[in-house]
């Protein structure tokens, strides 16, 4: 079992738990938290050049470094892991995000009780991306679901429990119309005789599911399941709340990671497994996107809690991603993977640089703060430049995916498509004001309060947080080819050619 | 008569000799001996419990023409009951010791076994009048414990509701049967599903029949509107004694019923009762839910959770397959380690300070973290949140539930779903109060305190099942294993 490369994923933050229920002080937690994920980062580049290399050997296969362990025998449950371009690139920006959010989380109370439902949130999150079994993969998600209450209701801020409540409780009612889709996605997956199967890609071999009017029922039923996750309009209100209300790290994963579970599990679950239903029901999500995209947008405007601006661009941004998945062409679909990279690099670098701002101030009130630039120039540098890639500037991460999004969308010649992508594009001006409104009070003109001339700026951990955001931000813009190409491999298979795709 | 037909009712027998020892002692022993009564009573059904796994006893037959039946999953059945009681015998060890009990101290476990006697008889039975007979051991001793705290006003107001309502249960069942009787010309279940297979139509009269015996079976299970006395006994008993009721009543009622359904009413009507029963779930889900919301005494507040919980169990019974019946053993034995460890949290509190109300939990994170970690992980195991054993178990009687594949399986299955959304929410209420919520203003949180040995053992049992019974998947494959081999009683 131990051969796989994969399965060190949740290994590695298994251990890492245990290290820290043993840890007697907050060096030794520090210790294991930065080890783990050093070790995480390193395990995943690893696994980036690796798979390059079986591609570039000529491997076919859809998914690589495929192993299945038989589980509850009775009902076909294995645990089967697996991972193809996709997945790859989700796992990197996992581990990328957990280093940065352990040195953003340098300085927080019981460190202990912290960190080991961080790593837990995080086993439930790289268990997610390397399972190719329907029941685990389910599993793993709602792993990653519960830590979230108790990292909001202790350590958060402002009206946290009932931030908490709320996120917990509809993510749950997402994952409940997650369940019943599954199970009968399982029961349906023998049609063609033999036993029932969870894994996705036999499912998806044996074509079970085509022309299979179950499928209009599982569709929707996967589908909003995932979507509540990935913030679809009407069920994205937990996340502006959810995320004001986390203490930093969480916001970071969340928003980074977590909110990715979604849009990956909508693309991998949803459409890979059901195309025929996508073509034809995908209109309707795609008007609910498409608002997702444009109110989240238009709320950013508003707020004036940093946190909550923030939230807001993250629905905006990540209905893009779902919008994006629903355009059934290569290339919106590669930019959806993009934007999911792109956005969970910059909002969690977003996330960490307020943390870091409120630390100092204790207000994440825009009207009461001003001219930081002249207190905290290293912090302010850097949100200049997160802004910058949030409203597409070229050569950053949000340039490029939003780009391939839109002229993948503007493939679609028919009005529907085009109205709903023109919609869309408006998004970037909106982003643009609210970001350059923001960077205009918050960092430029006069200093508001007297007290926060004495604030200094970052410190070491910090900086290494937000520095190493800031440079993986910059190569997916300055080289988007590298990632496009790591994950065309998966669109190219023929399991899209049954919808036409090209 | 053939008297070696005794012995294939190996686990009865068991029973009654570690029942006739614990009485012997309790009653011959030297004053000074009986201070290990506690001990030797745990030890000796520890012993009684392994034994049950033994193949000689899982394969014993049939006995009395069928009127006793023995099968793999029914010995299984018992045995997973069996592990229950040793933990709500570890557990109440210490409060049978106290001060007040000690004087009954023999009586309560003489009480105890007897109605474990009762429910054997009851899953094991073949023919009603067995069943009946269990039935009633099963009852009457526990209307006694109930009543076991004589100095509290509760404990007898409990026992009064708990009489009245076991024998107005009772009698509808006995009414029910008369009728089914009537129809079938035979109480031996199979005499009467072969009665019924060649009496062909639907009958009125099989209706009103099977309405009485599934209300009677509704208030053993306190499914609604069934579920009135429920609240008003587990408050009033005794915690021991409520854990007991919670858990190894409901389950072995939970098992004797589907016996009932699909051996007897099974093959010829299941039209009949699986409409009755579909919405009995719906209301006993929800209704149970919505109350337990409301709920400030944890006793009161497990009470309604076990009312919903019951639904549960119930979707095993509707689903009508191996994988049901299985799922279904799976989610009593889950339930069982679940509860049992909520229970145990609970009483070791009340030993110690007499306090059971949520308000009074505010704040025990900080003073006693590991009852708070024991506590959340029973709570996140009832709500169903993996990698803990309740996630596997709702899982598993919810894919069961749904192998017939029906649209209106579905639909049940999405209620019981979004009333998992609604449990979530009062199991987080306690989290809550224990991790978040500060003391109220003028009240201190619970003092640290050192639970007894006891105590401790038992919640040690409870969380190690939370967290393995799930993930190590051979719990399940062995009960599946077991239940495979008894396709005969699925119609």
């Amino acid at each position: 079992m131990l051969e796989n490369i994969l399965i060190y994923f949740v290994v590695v933050p298994l251990l890492m738990m245990a290290g820290i229920y043993l840890s007697r002080s907050r060096a030794q937690i520090r210790a294991v938290a930065v080890t783990g994920s050093v070790v995480l980062l390193g395990l995943s580049t690893w696994l980036l050049v690796e798979y390059l290399g079986l591609r570039a050997a000529g491997e076919t296969a859809p998914m690589l470094f495929t192993d299945t362990w038989c589980w509850f025998s009775p009902l076909n449950i294995n645990l089967a892991v697996g991972v193809d371009g996709i997945s790859v690139a989700m796992l990197l920006l996992s581990s990328i995000i957990v280093f940065a959010g352990s040195f953003a989380s340098w300085e927080i109370p019981q460190p202990k009780e912290f960190f080991l439902w961080l790593i837990l949130l995080s086993t439930g999150v790289f268990g997610f991306f390397i399972s190719i079994d329907l029941f685990t993969m389910f599993m793993f998600y709602e792993v990653a679901l519960i830590p979230m209450y108790l990292l909001i209701g202790v350590w958060g801020s402002g009206k946290k429990n009932y931030s908490a409540m709320k996120l917990t409780l509809m993510l749950m009612g997402g994952s409940a119309f997650l369940m019943l889709g599954l199970i009968g996605i399982y029961y349906q997956s023998a049609n063609a005789g033999g036993a029932h199967t969870w894994n996705i890609v036999e499912i998806a071999q044996s074509g079970c599911l085509d022309n299979n009017n179950w499928q209009y029922l599982f569709f929707p039923l996967t589908f909003v399941g995932f979507g509540v996750l990935g913030a679809m309009f009407p069920f994205h209100t937990w996340s502006p709340d959810g995320h004001a209300s986390a203490p930093t790290a969480v916001s970071m994963l969340h928003a980074g990671v977590l909110m990715k579970l979604g849009g990956y599990g909508c693309f991998r679950v949803a459409i890979y497994l059901m195309p025929q239903a996508a073509n034809e029901l995908a209109w309707i999500f795609l008007i609910l996107t498409g608002i997702s995209v444009v109110y989240g947008a238009f709320s950013a405007c508003v707020q004036t809690d940093l946190k909550y601006i923030n939230a807001y661009s993250s629905v905006s941004h990540c209905g893009l991603v779902l919008f994006a998945i629903l355009m059934l062409n290569t290339t919106a679909m590669t930019g959806a993977i993009m934007q999911m990279l792109s956005h969970g690099l910059m909002t969690a670098l977003f996330f960490a640089l307020i943390g870091m701002i409120y630390g100092r101030t204790h207000t994440r009130d825009i009207r009461l703060m001003g001219g930081l630039m002249k207190i905290m120039p290293f912090l302010a540098v850097c949100y200049v430049i997160a802004g910058l890639a949030s409203l597409g500037l070229p050569g950053l991460s949000g340039f490029v995916s939003e780009m391939t999004i839109f002229v993948g969308s503007f493939e679609h010649t028919d009005t529907f498509h085009r109205a709903f992508t023109i919609a869309a594009c408006s998004s970037i001006v909106i982003t643009a004001v609210y970001i350059l409104r923001v960077v205009g009070k918050l960092l430029f003109g006069p200093v508001y309060d007297e007290h926060h001339l004495t604030l200094t700026d970052a410190t070491w951990w910090e900086r290494l947080s937000t520095i190493t955001l800031i440079i993986c931000v910059a190569a997916i813009g300055c080289f988007p080819n590298f990632f496009s190409d790591l994950i065309k491999f998966t669109f190219s298979s023929e399991i899209f050619a049954a919808i036409g795709l090209n | 008569m053939d008297y070696s037909q005794f012995l294939s009712m190996w686990q009865e027998i068991g029973l009654l000799i570690v029942f006739l020892f614990v009485f012997l002692y309790d009653t011959f022993a030297p004053r000074k001996a009986q201070g290990a009564l506690s001990g030797i009573t745990c030890v000796l059904f520890a012993v009684f419990t392994a034994l049950g796994f033994t193949s000689c006893v899982i394969n014993s037959p049939d006995a009395f023409e069928g009127m006793y039946q023995n099968s793999p999953a029914i010995s299984t059945i018992k045995s997973i009951l069996n592990i229950g009681v040793l933990i709500v015998l570890i557990q109440s060890t210490k409060w049978v010791n106290s001060d007040f009990q000690l004087i009954r101290r023999g009586e309560f476990y003489e009480l105890l076994l007897l109605t474990l006697t009762g429910m054997y008889l009851m899953i094991s039975a073949g023919h009603f009048l067995l069943f009946i007979i269990g039935l009633e051991t099963a009852s009457l001793p526990l209307c006694a414990l109930v009543a076991f705290d004589k100095h509290r006003y509760e404990s007898h107001e409990a026992a009064v509701k708990y009489v009245l309502t076991a024998v107005f249960s009772s009698a509808v069942m006995l009414f029910g049967l008369s009728f089914v009787y009537g129809i079938a010309g035979t109480l031996y279940y199979d005499g009467i599903a072969q009665a019924l297979i060649i009496g062909g139509s639907t009958s009125v009269m099989l209706i009103v029949a099977l309405a009485f015996v599934i209300s009677g079976f509704g208030y053993k299970l306190s499914l609604v509107p069934f579920h009135l006395w429920t609240a008003d006994v587990y408050q009033g008993a005794p915690t021991p004694v409520t854990s007991y009721l919670s858990v190894i009543s409901k389950g072995s009622a939970a098992f004797a019923f589907l016996v009932v359904l699909w051996q007897a009413f099974g093959p010829a009507y299941p039209e009949v009762w699986e409409w009755m029963l579909y919405g009995l779930i719906i209301v006993t889900i929800t209704v149970g839910n919505l109350f337990a919301m409301r709920q400030h005494n944890l006793k009161r507040f497990l009470a309604f959770s076990s009312v919903s919980q019951a639904g549960y169990i119930m979707l095993g019974v509707i689903g009508a397959n191996s994988l049901s019946m299985t799922a279904l053993m799976f989610y009593i034995l889950v339930y069982i380690f679940s509860n049992l460890g909520a229970f145990g949290v609970i009483g070791a509190i009340e030993n110690a300070t007499g306090k059971v109300d949520m308000s009074d939990y505010n704040g025990l994170y900080k003073t006693n973290p590991r009852l708070a970690f024991t506590m959340m992980l029973a709570m996140f195991s009832l709500a169903g949140i993996p990698p803990f054993a309740g996630f596997f178990s709702k899982f598993f009687i919810f894919t069961g539930a749904l192998e017939a594949g029906t649209v209106s399986m579905y639909v049940l299955v999405f209620i019981a779903l979004l009333n998992t959304i609604i449990s979530l929410y009062y199991y987080l209420l306690v989290v809550k109060a224990m991790f978040i919520n500060e003391p109220e203003e003028g009240r201190e949180a619970i003092p640290y305190f050192r639970s007894a040995c006891s105590e401790r053992l038992g919640m040690w049992v409870c969380t190690l099942g939370i967290i393995f019974i799930g993930l190590a998947s051979c719990v399940y494959t062995y009960i599946f294993d077991m239940v495979g081999a008894v396709a005969n009683m699925i119609p």
